[in-house]
């Protein structure tokens, strides 16, 4: 079934905050705001809940932490106690200071990379992705709100949106699918 | 304004004169001869056996290699005589060494925020100054704790015993830098620098409040804490080499200076933290919101993890290579300070490190107050073991005189700080980035 969404542009960031705002009082649904930069508070005008993505690179940094030590005391200590340049490898502990630059590279190494592979995958990146651009002008100068019409008075809709300062106001027929 | 509460000034002279008191004590339970260490030794002895054993085979492997000696096993005694003399004075030099690096821990804290011009902290700057109005009285106590301890009054620099030098090769060659003259002498310029900063640093504050057409005094402030901090760095480093380093005067290390600084550097945000936090719930700073408690909070997350940075570096590599002249330093601290050696990087870290991390935490108050006080307690214990392993050697003990010194210098302090504070008000208004500062939101 194809839904009716409304596309407003504005140009300016100041703007776009107070239509965003105002939009919320009203009781509206926002689809989605394209930007072309990073609008400082724009995730707290909106509503949208705060990101997790710290809470994981702790725990990718604590796996990181557990790889090294196991790896190192399964190599250095349990495996093939070398006596190398007399340094006791007769427990982890005894040794621990030699291996602390690899276990908190490999902290920092897994908290990194995997908290950056879980952002592609929750945010939807790879390579040969098709952009989902509704306007070209959102990666230059422009900021688009997508405002969900389905259930609404259009007319209304697009009347209330003009007056929060949108220069331009589009009605668009959209398939379920491709959102 | 500010004004001091009767509270307040009671419980910092009721501290003042506890500590005294104790502090007296400890001096007078020194024992004054080799006759009162073995009877005390003995009286200590008689409680557990096992120790006693093992305390008596010690001395016969020390009398065993000291047969050509005179003394014979009195020679073990004598050692333990000069280690319990030394108790009272080092715990008294311990605790006014904290005390005093708090206050410059924030001197350079206070240059930095005017060097970077930085916006946030403004509404904290008279909260700085008044807990560097400590470094006058702290800095007088110090020198002449210093020239006591550098003109051989007590025995806490082996350096200074001439006697000492006299069959010392490796003293002797060091005593261009290492004697109590020059040591006065660095001494005075060091404490003459910083408190000549710290003079006009104010004394600009203060005029820009009443002038700030122009910002002549504020463009003033910003290039002498430029001058200041260059200054800062090199005293730093050699007061470090100076008053704590040289207790250990045949170990060297090139990092010290900065593992000092990173010390008091993050002693003295955690003090400006826990002012902030404690003067706004008593209402005399609601221009603090918390972003202000959580930036503060984030310096000292990462400082502690800076002092740990250092710390380590400095451990990892003398322990990888191991060589005699210079591992001897950790050896008598892991074997004879193993708790508070490896508990300080447990209070200094590990709890910074996992109670710091969550940004929500930073803005609670009640957190960021209880990591302070554990940092604080930490760089106690870090100076603690910087300190006593070459003064009283193993017979360190936390005790009397040690919680006097501390609590001595604690009244001290807050006496001292919260008075300043009566004199000015807690806005330092003239500031330019003034409304920015108030306006902070993270």
């Amino acid at each position: 079934m194809a839904s009716k969404v409304i596309h407003a542009l504005y140009i300016d960031d100041d703007v776009l905050m107070d239509a965003v705002k105002k939009v919320r009082s009203e009781h509206y649904q926002i689809e989605e705001i394209y930007t072309p930069f990073p609008v400082h508070g724009l995730d707290k005008a909106m509503g949208l809940p705060h990101t997790r993505l710290a809470i994981t690179a702790f725990m990718y940094g604590c796996v990181g932490l557990t790889v090294a030590i196991l790896m190192m005391n399964f190599i250095m200590i349990e495996d093939w106690p070398q006596n190398i340049g007399g340094k006791p490898s007769f427990s982890y502990i005894e040794n621990m200071p030699a291996f602390v630059p690899i276990m908190f590279e490999l902290t920092v190494f897994f908290a990194a990379h995997l908290m950056v592979i879980t952002f592609y995958m929750r945010s939807k990146l790879w390579p040969f992705k098709e952009a989902e651009n509704p306007d070209v002008r959102t990666t230059d100068d422009h900021f688009l709100m997508e405002v969900d019409a389905g259930s609404h008075d259009v007319d209304q809709l697009t009347n209330f949106l003009g007056g929060t300062g949108a220069v331009e106001i589009k009605v668009i027929d959209k398939e379920d699918d491709n959102h | 304004m500010y004004t001091l509460s009767n509270r307040l000034r009671l419980f910092s002279f009721i501290l003042m004169i506890v500590g005294g008191i104790g502090l007296i004590y400890g001096f007078l339970s020194t024992p004054k001869s080799v006759e009162e260490v073995k009877e005390m030794m003995a009286a200590h002895d008689a409680h557990g056996g096992g120790h006693g054993d093992s305390h008596a085979k010690a001395e016969a492997e020390h009398g065993g290699e000291h047969a050509d000696d005179a003394h014979g096993g009195d020679a073990h005694y004598e050692h333990t005589l000069h280690q319990l003399q030394n108790k009272p004075w080092a715990s008294l030099y311990v605790a006014a060494f904290f005390f005093f690096m708090i206050a410059l821990g924030v001197l350079a804290f206070y240059a930095i925020q005017f060097a970077s011009q930085a916006g946030w902290s403004p509404v904290l700057f008279r909260v700085m100054e008044a807990i560097t109005a400590y470094l006058v009285p702290g800095g007088i106590i110090m020198f002449v704790i210093l020239a006591l301890s550098g003109f051989h009054v007590n025995h806490l620099f082996v350096w200074a015993d001439p006697e000492v030098v006299a069959h010392d090769k490796l003293i002797q060659g060091k005593s261009g830098w290492l004697n109590g003259t020059g040591l006065m002498i660095r001494a005075a310029i060091f404490l003459g620098g910083w408190l000549f900063y710290r003079h006009f640093a104010v004394k600009f504050s203060r005029k820009q409040d009443e002038d700030s057409e122009g910002n002549k005094w504020y463009k003033k402030s910003f290039k002498w804490s430029a001058a200041f901090l260059v200054f800062f760095i090199y005293t730093e480093s050699m007061m470090s080499w100076d008053w704590i380093m040289s207790f250990d005067p045949h170990w060297f290390s090139t990092l010290f200076g900065w593992y000092v600084f990173a010390s008091l550097f993050v002693s003295g945000i955690t003090v400006i933290a826990l002012m902030t936090i404690y003067l706004k719930s008593k209402g005399y700073m609601d221009f603090v919101n918390n972003s202000h408690i959580h930036d503060l909070a984030k310096f000292m997350f990462g400082i502690s993890i800076f002092w740990t940075y250092l710390w380590f570096s400095q451990f990892m590599l003398i322990w990888y290579s191991n060589i005699p002249e210079e591992v001897t330093y950790f050896i008598t601290r892991i074997e004879d300070y193993k708790l508070p050696f490896f508990g300080m990087l447990v209070m200094n870290f590990i709890f910074p490190l996992l109670v710091l991390m969550n940004s929500d935490f930073k803005r609670v108050n009640w957190f960021v107050v209880m990591s302070g006080i554990i940092i604080l307690c930490g760089h106690y214990i870090d100076i603690f073991n910087m300190v006593m392993p070459a003064t009283v050697g193993e017979s360190w003990f936390i005790g009397l005189s040690e919680i006097s010194a501390v609590l001595l210098f604690l009244g001290l302090f807050l006496f001292v700080v919260f008075t300043a504070l009566t004199k000015a008000p807690l806005l330092a208004k003239g500031n330019p980035y003034l409304e920015e500062s108030k306006h902070f939101h993270y």
